[in-house]
């Protein structure tokens, strides 16, 4: 795997090829801001929300799918394709700072 | 004498009542093991059934020709476990007392959970192929179907053998070449996840492939509603695709028995000790295959790899030992990707598929993520050894439980 330092908010992290953080550790509410603006999204206190139940949910090594948003009780599918349009999932687990969601191979 | 539950006689039980009553023994411990149906059905079959690649009696056979002598076989339907009394209701009232209990009931289809899915084009015009009577009736459809718009399409993650759906549309490719129509057929793969492959090294060494065999794939689609009237599927994000006929993988889900039994995720799949496979439910309550909620695939495989740390660990539990913390999400998985070929996949929790050989380093005769005539002869070889060596619980020669690294090619990967 080929992975990239990037500077975030005067945060040096470290991104696999899609841009996704590779250690979680070095995530603070200004990374995530900085990566919602390069995905354009205005974060809100719904937004934020969101990635918050993300977060907790990948520490507890759970893992996410579309379903499990709608049944959190933070916001309808709906809702989460209003706040992160065109791949929620993929968009919010960037920002959130945790590993994209893939199949097995 | 104690009493060993085994709920549910698919690939999952019927190992594991082979695999225990010979490690148990038989003045101490009953071995029960007990299962609505009367027919095992051979699931990696289903998907060549509607290619007419297959028959139907190849995929099907008496589910008590693979429970061993001295395990009492039940077949009924199960209502639900009394966790707190260990106890196992059935449907017919009968209960039943375990001092063990192991769960192995597997994951079905639910279309219900899709709105419009069901209705009167089910199975005219919408099809599953993860069930017998889906993939016969796909079959009779395909022989007699003029062409079209053909979406090949996965609803939700996870469902079991998640490369199925592709080898569905690769396999479709084969089968209207052969027929001699594929320029009347276009055909679609429609998938949530972000493309048709989603690790790096499979996207960098398989992608060609959809292009090669002009399957347009649509990348993060998360269904809605089926419009069946309009024939088009429908995203959470307005997106629509259009199609002639739905070959779909609906929401898969575990038994309803687990929800009734109160406990199961949102999917009814039951919370499970993903490396000692001891459900997080109660501690003399075991789990194995498609109906725990591990982060492993769900595939007759690896249940072969589970099987075998399980038994070990219910052994341990007896002896009141510690549990091995042991099981490493190894999966073993043949693609088919058509036209008389296969490509061959092993990876577990952590390490992504890599090129190689296999079984053994340099040699092979299989090779790892590329396609080769040997991969698809293997997979075909795959049925017998499912009959004769999987479930009756023998050990698979030269393939070990956890994964091993030797003849892949490593340097340059590791996991995500
Ligand atoms: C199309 C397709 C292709 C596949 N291809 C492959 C492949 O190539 N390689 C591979 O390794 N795997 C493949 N698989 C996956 C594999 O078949 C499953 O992972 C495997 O069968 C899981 O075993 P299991 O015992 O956990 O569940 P199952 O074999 O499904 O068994 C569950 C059993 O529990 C019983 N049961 C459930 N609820 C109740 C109840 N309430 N009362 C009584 N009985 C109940 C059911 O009747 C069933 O017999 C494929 C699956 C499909 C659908």
């Amino acid at each position: 795997m080929t992975t990239t330092e990037k500077t975030y908010a005067g945060v040096c992290v470290t991104c696999n090829e899609q841009g996704y953080l590779t250690n979680f550790e070095q995530w603070n509410k200004d990374v995530g801001l900085a990566i919602a603006k390069e995905e354009q999204i205005e974060m809100t206190d719904k937004h934020w929300e969101v990635i918050q139940f993300l977060q907790e949910q990948h520490k507890k090594q759970v893992p996410l799918s579309i379903r499990k948003i709608g049944k959190s009780g933070v916001v309808s599918i709906k809702e989460f394709y209003q706040l992160f349009p065109k791949g929620p999932l993929k968009i919010s687990s960037r920002i959130s700072g945790i590993p994209k969601p893939v199949s097995c191979i | 004498m104690k009493q060993l539950l085994i709920l549910g006689a698919g690939t999952s039980g019927t190992m594991m009542a082979n695999h225990l009553r010979k490690a148990l023994s038989k003045k101490e411990w009953n071995i029960t093991i007990v299962d609505q149906e009367e027919t095992h059905y051979y699931q990696p079959g289903f998907l060549f059934l509607p290619f007419d690649i297959y028959k139907t009696k190849q995929v099907k056979k008496k589910i008590e020709k693979f429970i061993p002598k001295g395990v009492k076989l039940l077949k009924e339907k199960i209502n639900r476990i009394d966790k707190d009394n260990d106890l196992v209701v059935l449907e017919n009232e009968n209960i039943l007392q375990y001092d063990i209990l192991i769960i192995a009931t597997g994951t079905n289809i639910a279309p219900q959970e899709i709105e419009g899915m069901l209705g009167d084009h089910w199975q005219k015009s919408v099809f599953d192929f993860y069930t017998f009577e889906g993939a016969r009736n796909l079959r009779n459809k395909l022989r007699t179907w003029e062409g079209g718009k053909l979406v090949v399409h996965i609803s939700e993650m996870p469902i079991k053998c998640p490369v199925a759906p592709l080898e569905f549309a690769f396999l479709a490719d084969s089968y209207f070449i052969n027929k001699g129509m594929r320029d009347k057929v276009d055909i679609t793969y429609v998938t949530p996840m972000s493309g048709a492959f989603t690790k790096p090294i499979a996207t960098k060494e398989l992608g060609h492939l959809l292009e090669q065999k002009n399957i347009k794939v649509v990348p993060d689609f998360n269904i809605e509603r089926v419009d069946a009237e309009n024939q088009k599927i429908i995203d959470y994000g307005e997106e629509e695709v259009a199609y002639d006929l739905l070959v779909t993988v609906p929401t898969n889900m575990g038994d309803e028995l687990i929800e009734r039994s109160g406990f199961g995720d949102e999917l009814n799949f039951v919370p499970t000790d993903k490396t000692t496979l001891q459900t997080k439910v109660k501690d003399n309550i075991f789990a194995i295959g498609d109906a725990t909620n591990i982060p492993a695939s769900k595939a007759g495989s690896v249940a072969h790899f589970e099987a075998e740390i399980l038994t070990e660990n219910i052994q341990r539990y007896i002896q009141g030992k510690e549990l091995k913390k042991e099981f490493d999400g190894h999966a073993n998985c043949f693609i088919e990707t058509g036209h008389g070929k296969a490509l061959l996949i092993d990876f577990n929790y952590t390490q992504e598929p890599v090129k190689g050989t296999f079984p053994f380093p340099n040699v092979g005769p299989l090779s790892l993520l590329k396609e080769t005539h040997m991969n698809h002869m293997g997979k075909l070889a795959f049925r017998w050894i499912y009959w004769n060596m999987l479930i009756k619980g023998k050990h698979i020669p030269f393939v070990s439980a956890t994964m091993s690294t030797s003849g892949k090619q490593l340097e340059t990967t590791n996991n995500l």
